[in-house]
């Protein structure tokens, strides 16, 4: 279903993903894994063709650099920062996005994602009011409603609490059962060990090993994923460079941010942004 | 193979947003409060319509059209990508079934039609103002200037498309674009006359210089069309008149055809270059 062939990714000096090669047949779930910066988000976009690559990426029949847009009519793409166009509703977003897929947003299998993942209630408000979660459920809902047989995911449950985590992750696993190609990026050892057949561990752009889920704790580092969240937006950025300039390393999530630590120094981020006068809200440990 | 079918969804969109846009509503108003005042004026300034009304009140409103059309579509076409690129909604459209030329050709097509709302209302306010006083004998006339500050409005446009394609953020775009329509208003003519002067330019080149301008190519072509010579320009105008006589004006608009295709071209090749990042 997907053939990968020395693809290689370069901005400028930086190489984010160097010659990474691997099949994905029909049906397999493979998870993407490594650190934040690996080259797992640029490596997905190079398989969707929305960026320049050296290499070969096919999708089924069609190379996603020369036929981009009939390789891109098998697949569904839910990415990691949702953006949408805050002033339409979800009613003219779904609208918007069935006909660029050639399909409609009533499709009776639309309806009933609209209605499993709760958002029947909110047909008519503007996507700009919408949680991060909803966001995400939305964009599922696109990403399904032309019943493509791929499914790429950056990072799916990023954005959810504990409780859409687990109805997203069931809602995944129901799409592979029913012989969906899954492809997806993640840094949570139990998404992976739910939902992928096979691990690919990207490291610094490179594909150091496709393995399965079982053999993955032999590539991971004892790293903990610290998750901060702040009650405004401007502070998110100063975490960010108050963190990454004591050489966290750090990414921006929705209202908040990802931190690795080592697992005995949970406490030092959260300590630091203190000092720095950046006040934070809540966090949770992955 | 380009599907106008996308074309048309992405264009019946990037209207919905025009009208949603507030800068986009402050230039129309401005537009039409603009327009609507200098007619009156003139018609004021002769007393009453007739065979001068359009004619008189079309040479005002070229020097509003070269100062508002410009910016106008610079700034909006300055804001089509980029501005979607720092959203990041540029990226999960390309990530739908659609080719970047579909996206390209239906944001540029849907912010022209607003232009186009916009010139047409500025104008269109203005000519009924005239006619209402009672002259409208160079009707003929006054609808070729809306079209050619419609062909104005697409050539800037496609120049911001330009800068847009080649900018990551929309502040960025925008302040290139505001000081390219300085440069073009400023080159328009006391550059040239400062440039002349400098060089000792004979007229042709003078006349040749002025049509790396699209602005003085739109003046050029409107006030041809609406006093039949170009006297009013000075030695230069008569120059092109004689020089080129009724192959002038086909010149000039093919000139300001070049203008819209060329950049737009060149958006796309950068566009495709760089893709959604």
């Amino acid at each position: 279903m997907i053939e990968v062939r020395d693809l290689t990714k370069r901005f400028g000096k930086v190489t984010a993903v160097d010659n990474i090669s691997f099949d994905i047949g029909t049906g397999e779930s493979v998870a993407l894994w490594g650190k934040n910066g690996a080259g797992k988000t640029t490596a997905l976009r190079c398989l969707l063709g929305v960026v320049p690559y050296e290499g070969l990426v096919r999708l089924g029949d069609f190379d996603t650099s020369r036929q981009g847009k009939a390789a891109r009519r098998m697949l569904g793409f839910v990415p990691q920062e949702i953006s949408f166009h805050d002033s339409l509703s979800v009613e003219e977003t779904l609208y918007f996005y069935s006909r660029l897929k050639k399909t409609t947003a009533y499709a009776e299998h639309a309806v009933a994602l609209l209605e499993q993942l709760g958002l029947v209630a909110h047909v008519q408000k503007k996507v700009g009011d919408l949680s991060g979660g909803m966001k995400q459920r939305l964009a599922l809902v696109i990403a399904l409603m032309a019943d493509p047989p791929v499914i790429i995911l950056d990072e799916p449950t990023a954005n959810l609490d504990v409780t859409a985590r687990e109805g997203f992750l069931a809602l995944l696993m129901t799409l592979k059962q029913e012989g969906k190609t899954l492809v997806f990026s993640s840094h949570r050892l139990e998404e992976v060990a739910a939902l992928a057949d096979r691990v690919l561990v990207i490291e610094s752009g490179q594909l150091i090993a496709d393995c399965k889920p079982a053999e993955l704790g032999d590539y991971t580092e004892s790293l903990t994923m610290l998750k901060l969240h702040f009650s405004n937006d401007e502070w998110v950025l100063p975490a960010l460079e108050t963190l990454s300039g004591h050489g966290y390393s750090v990414s921006k999530n929705g209202t908040g941010i990802w931190v690795q630590v080592v697992p005995l120094e949970k406490a030092k981020p959260i300590s630091l942004l203190a000092s720095a006068g950046i006040p934070v809200d809540d966090f949770q440990i992955d | 193979m380009v599907d106008m079918s996308n074309i048309l969804t992405l264009t019946q969109k990037e209207l919905n947003d025009a009208r949603r846009n507030r800068w986009f509503l402050l230039y129309t108003l401005a537009f039409a409060g603009l327009t609507l005042a200098l007619a009156w004026l003139a018609l004021s300034g002769i007393g009453a319509g007739g065979l001068a009304g359009f004619g008189r009140t079309g040479a005002s409103l070229i020097n509003l059209v070269l100062l508002i059309v410009p910016l106008m579509g610079l700034t909006l076409g300055a804001l089509s990508l980029a501005g979607e690129r720092e959203q990041g909604t540029l990226l999960y459209l390309l990530t739908q079934p659609i080719a970047q030329s579909e996206l390209l050709l239906g944001k540029y097509l849907g912010l022209a039609l607003a232009m186009l709302v916009t010139i047409v209302l500025g104008f269109g306010l203005s000519g009924l103002l005239i006619a209402w006083q009672g002259g409208s004998t160079q009707s003929g006339d006054f609808l070729a200037l809306v079209l050619m500050a419609f062909a104005l409005a697409l050539a800037s446009l496609s120049l911001g498309f330009l800068i847009s394609a080649a900018s990551r953020k929309s502040a960025t775009a925008v302040g290139l674009a505001l000081f390219l329509w300085l440069l073009l208003v400023f080159f328009g003519d006391l550059g040239l006359m400062g440039t002349a002067i400098v060089l000792r330019l004979d007229i042709g080149r003078l006349f040749t210089l002025a049509l790396i301008n699209p602005l003085q190519i739109f003046k050029m072509a409107a006030i041809l069309v609406i006093r039949g010579n170009l006297e009013v320009l000075g030695p230069a105008g008569v120059y092109a008149v004689r020089t080129y006589g009724d192959k002038l004006l086909p010149m000039l608009l093919a000139l300001l055809t070049v203008w819209t295709v060329l950049p737009l071209a060149l958006a796309y090749w950068i566009f495709r270059k760089k893709g959604a990042l």
